[in-house]
């Protein structure tokens, strides 16, 4: 029998479970490598090079090359790897989010400032569906 | 014997870390977030605790993809800081009571708590920061004031262990520290959290009335508060928030009477909910009986 998936109604979210942890495995592998500063030489001297050493698939290797930074985390990829990523390229985990919520970076950094993104209106999908947001 | 007389919890936000080690915490953005430790900072030098069993999670640091102990315990001599991918932070190296890291790992085993044992570990900002916000700022020739056993929670693939197993981890924590016999002062933290999401496309939830009634039950709830279900952190405390297990650990290892001795909270660090609560054994906080 399945487990239960109680989580999945969270709008705008992607609960990195047992199931990502094994599609996103090798893209993880492949991110977090990057901690490394000679991996990160490695990797930004010959980026196809280094990524052939890690055998994701080829959506999310095209992900890694677009910095598709949702698609990374749909694909299986979870924020504290991809952040490796981010942090090669020069880019923080508040520029990230910018990125990943469509917001921008100043527009996001000011909801934040001004005391976050409120839980009203954003618990369930269905009140996501309703705003059509996706 | 050694004894747990306190608790701390407390957010260990990487961007805190970044803040102290380029010297911005005087920053107007930075400013509120700093000021409300500077209490704990007091407190923990009229505390003076020998050692500190500190509970965190490492950020995919140690711990990658390849392998995810849901609790693992630091049994190394010392745990160099790592570099995260911008360079180690400057801080100093964490010593442990290695003897009584490896009383506990040996108590907890036959208390049935399954435990990994890391004799080699570095430690990454989910134990710095947290140090560093109760201790001010140390340099790499420095040392901190006292000694340090880590707990690693995995907190990262899902699920985390359940609020009712950390609090019941707590209790035997607890246990093998009364059991060891050196006299020791010991106080246990608690980190991680509050609210908070880093990912997808709902990043930057922040629920101040959610975590505003986790800080008040500590106290006044623990035991309903350990039952907390997964799915609650999930869509109340974003999808982050679910590193406040570890404040279960804490407070499992604290007697069911505590005193709350100080909270501060701040919005934002980063994407974060800075949150923080020192909790004292009542018999230990000097408080009315």
């Amino acid at each position: 029998m399945a487990l239960k998936k109680d989580y999945e109604d969270i709008p705008g979210t992607l609960v990195f479970d047992a199931d990502r942890g094994r599609e996103g495995y090798h893209l993880n592998q492949f991110c977090i490598s990057l901690r490394l500063q000679r991996n990160r030489d490695a990797f930004n001297a010959d980026e196809g090079a280094y990524l052939d050493r890690y055998p994701m698939t080829a959506e999310q290797r095209q992900a890694v090359v677009d910095r598709d930074w949702n698609r990374l985390l749909e694909l299986g990829g979870n924020i504290y790897y991809t952040s490796k990523l981010g942090a090669n390229d020069g880019i923080t985990f508040q520029q990230l989010a910018g990125l990943m919520t469509g917001m921008g970076n100043e527009a996001y950094r000011k909801m934040m400032v001004d005391g976050g993104r409120s839980p009203e209106g954003n618990r369930y999908q269905h009140e996501w569906d309703e705003k059509g947001e996706n | 014997m050694a004894r747990i007389t306190a608790g701390v919890g407390c957010s260990h936000v990487p961007a805190i870390g970044v803040a102290m080690d380029l010297g911005k915490t005087d920053e107007p953005y930075w400013a509120p977030c700093f000021a409300g430790f500077e209490k704990s900072r007091e407190w923990i030098k009229e505390a003076k605790p020998d050692v500190i069993f500190l509970v965190y999670n490492d950020h995919c640091t140690v711990f990658d993809a390849s392998f995810i102990p849901t609790f693992a315990l630091g049994c190394a001599a010392e745990f160099t800081p790592a570099d995260e991918g911008w360079g180690p932070r400057p801080v100093p190296v964490v010593r442990n009571h290695q003897v009584m890291a490896s009383h506990v790992a040996q108590s907890l085993i036959l208390d049935e708590f399954d435990i990994t044992i890391m004799n080699e570990m570095e430690v990454d900002h989910g134990l710095t920061v947290p140090l560093s916000l109760m201790f001010g700022n140390l340099g790499v020739d420095d040392e901190w004031p006292c000694l340090v056993v880590p707990l690693c929670v995995n907190v990262v693939q899902y699920p985390a262990p359940t609020g009712n197993r950390c609090y019941n981890l707590g209790k035997a924590v607890r246990r093998a520290v009364e059991s060891f016999d050196e006299d020791l002062n010991v106080v246990i933290f608690g980190t991680g959290g509050m609210s908070h999401q880093l990912q997808y496309k709902r990043a930057g939830l922040i629920n101040e009335e959610w975590d505003t009634q986790f800080m008040d039950r500590l106290t006044s709830d623990p035991v309903g508060l350990s039952q907390t279900p997964h799915v609650e952190y999930l869509r109340e405390a974003g999808s982050e928030g679910v590193e406040l297990v570890m404040w279960h650990i804490m407070r499992g290892a604290l007697d069911d009477e505590v005193d709350e001795v100080h909270r501060h909270y701040h919005v934002p660090a980063s994407n974060t909910a800075v949150g923080h609560i020192i909790l004292a054994n009542r018999k230990d906080s000097g408080a009315p009986k």
